[in-house]
């Protein structure tokens, strides 16, 4: 694909680690606020909501950057089934970031609540009002969002593994600061 | 950890056994870390933190398992009408509800607590929630109910009372010496059940006054904020509530609310009472008596439904933080707690439908103008 060098290009890193930070304030915000009948719960909800429409428009700027800088090859020397695992945890953390914010958008729909992002900018329902639609919707946004949590675990220690243990320079690709492309 | 970037095609040197064992070791310290901070916030390490979870269970612990039913206000029916706004409010907020003009309304009529099938008294807390829809804008959810102050000031003793007063198997009447402990552990309780047993207790549902108790933040168009409760006032003359007649059904109370919409629509004033800053948001405290009323419009209901009968409020949560631009809430905690736990019961009962059994007050019942 690319003889170019090492790095991931600018836009990708900087979509990259924007969007972990930003993902991971949401997943945490999002397992805060399910669980807490504080004071915290309108506060970290009122986060939630804009926090995962910015994540959508994110993503989707992520996937057309993808089409323009693909990433690196990954280095010939790993093993096929270590090569399956990055890009299908690749694949599986793409789609959990796109589906997310959309079933979040969805149940929101379908419960009948107004979709607020801030003060008087809301959101037009995605879904038609239906009770059990959004019983499903809203036990899949727990679930899916335990299984984004687990892919971001596996995508951290594989990191780390590339860093620590093969030092192939994968984890460089990605966490370099270097300019050049 | 290599400082420089490595040129990918050259083999890094080989690490030790040793080596290898100490950085994988970090990289699992690194995952269980992460995966414990999610988990502790998650709740998942701290047992005895009160969750969504733990207050609904709570109240299934208090009342029963109900499937299909509201956690809380669980007997109640659909009530349906209009709001014609006198303008009045408007300097107040910005809000599109308070605009002059007229608002479709789809409200509930219900008695608070979790059992949808407790024979209908006037003892019993009465409430009144409302979802106003002002065309081309944002709605408004408001839920209110019939006492005066709010007797706890947060989601913990909100929780603590009610396991406290839970009645005892044996005797069916709550622990006296648990009710006693939560007293004495919370004089703001002790001192708001003191108003709640003074208020006027009224005959039935349409002559009660229902207040939101809460204290919520108008913003007009300047962007100057209010601190305001409100309460709907009845237009019906208020009458005090007698003992039951001896003919009385189960649902008597609904039942002559049913018959007199099925004669005339019944009203509420909306009064909004303008707070001053220095007025406590705390909603077990009443505000000072002599504090400005203003008369924002008159809420009308002249249609009742069963919950039974496709009524419009069924899937509706009557989450009181669900307001427009113009009205914002406080820091009053038992917004984001009642919010928060409406949320979790909302869920619970929207997919439960499969199994909800008949509600108490049938759509024969309503459409036979009240009687059973």
């Amino acid at each position: 694909m690319s003889t170019a060098g090492p790095h991931f290009s600018i836009p990708s890193r900087l979509l990259h680690w924007l969007m972990a930070v930003l993902l991971l304030a949401m997943l945490f915000i999002g397992a805060g606020m399910a669980a807490t009948v504080s004071d915290r719960y309108s506060l970290l909800l009122s986060i939630h909501r804009p926090l995962g429409i910015a994540i959508l428009i994110l993503v989707m700027l992520r996937f057309a950057n993808r089409l323009i800088s693909p990433p690196p090859p990954l280095p010939d020397t790993l093993p096929p089934i270590q090569r399956l695992a990055a890009h299908a945890s690749h694949l599986l953390l793409y789609a959990l970031m796109f589906i997310m914010p959309l079933v979040g958008w969805g149940m929101l729909s379908a419960g009948g609540y107004p979709i607020v992002l801030y003060g008087p900018w809301h959101l037009p329902p995605i879904l038609p009002q239906d009770a059990e639609l959004y019983a499903v919707l809203r036990q899949s946004h727990t679930v899916l969002a335990y299984l984004l949590f687990a892919t971001f675990l596996a995508h951290l220690a594989a990191a780390l593994f590339h860093g620590l243990i093969r030092r192939d320079g994968v984890l460089e690709s990605m966490a370099s600061l270097a300019v050049e492309k | 950890m290599p400082n420089n970037a490595q040129d990918p095609t050259s083999a890094p040197a080989k690490l030790s056994a040793a080596a290898t064992v100490l950085r994988l070791g970090l990289i699992g310290v690194v995952v269980l870390v992460s995966a414990g901070a999610f988990a502790y916030v998650g709740g998942w390490l701290s047992p005895d933190r009160l969750t969504q979870e733990r207050m609904i269970a709570g109240f299934e612990a208090v009342n029963g398992p109900h499937p299909g039913f509201r956690r809380n206000h669980a007997k109640g029916i659909c009530a349906t009408g209009w709001f014609d706004s006198s303008g009045k409010a408007a300097s107040l907020s910005k809000a599109a509800v308070f605009a002059p003009g007229r608002v479709p309304v789809v409200g509930r009529i219900a008695f608070a607590g979790g059992m949808p099938f407790i024979p209908d008294e006037t003892a019993t807390v009465r409430s009144l929630a409302l979802r106003f829809l002002p065309a081309g804008a944002e709605e408004w959810r408001t839920g209110m109910i019939d006492l005066p102050v709010f007797p706890v000031a947060s989601a913990q003793a909100f929780y603590d009372q009610m396991l406290a007063s839970k009645p005892d198997p044996t005797t069916g009447k709550p622990d006296p010496a648990k009710m006693q402990a939560f007293a004495a552990a919370h004089p703001e309780f002790v001192a708001a059940i003191g108003i709640i047993k003074d208020r006027p207790v009224a005959s039935g549902f349409a002559n009660t006054k229902y207040n939101a108790l809460h204290v919520f933040r108008l913003v007009n168009a300047a962007g100057e904020v209010t601190p305001v409760r409100w309460s709907t006032v009845p237009v019906d003359a208020f009458a005090a509530a007698g003992p039951a007649p001896a003919s009385a059904g189960k649902n008597y109370m609904f039942d002559a609310l049913i018959a007199e919409v099925a004669e005339h629509p019944v009203r509420w004033r909306l009064m909004i009472t303008v707070g001053q800053p220095s007025d406590p948001t705390n909603p077990t405290l009443p505000w000072p008596a002599d504090r400005q009323q203003v008369e924002a419009g008159v809420v009308t209901i002249d249609k009742l439904s069963s919950e039974d009968d496709g009524g419009p409020c069924i899937d509706v949560n009557y989450d009181p933080t669900v307001l427009p631009p113009g009205i914002e809430l406080s820091d009053d905690p038992i917004l984001s707690a009642r919010s928060s736990a409406y949320s979790r019961s909302f869920t619970l009962r929207e997919g439960e439908k499969g199994e909800k059994p008949p509600s108490a007050v049938t759509p024969q019942e309503v459409r036979g103008g009240g009687k059973s």
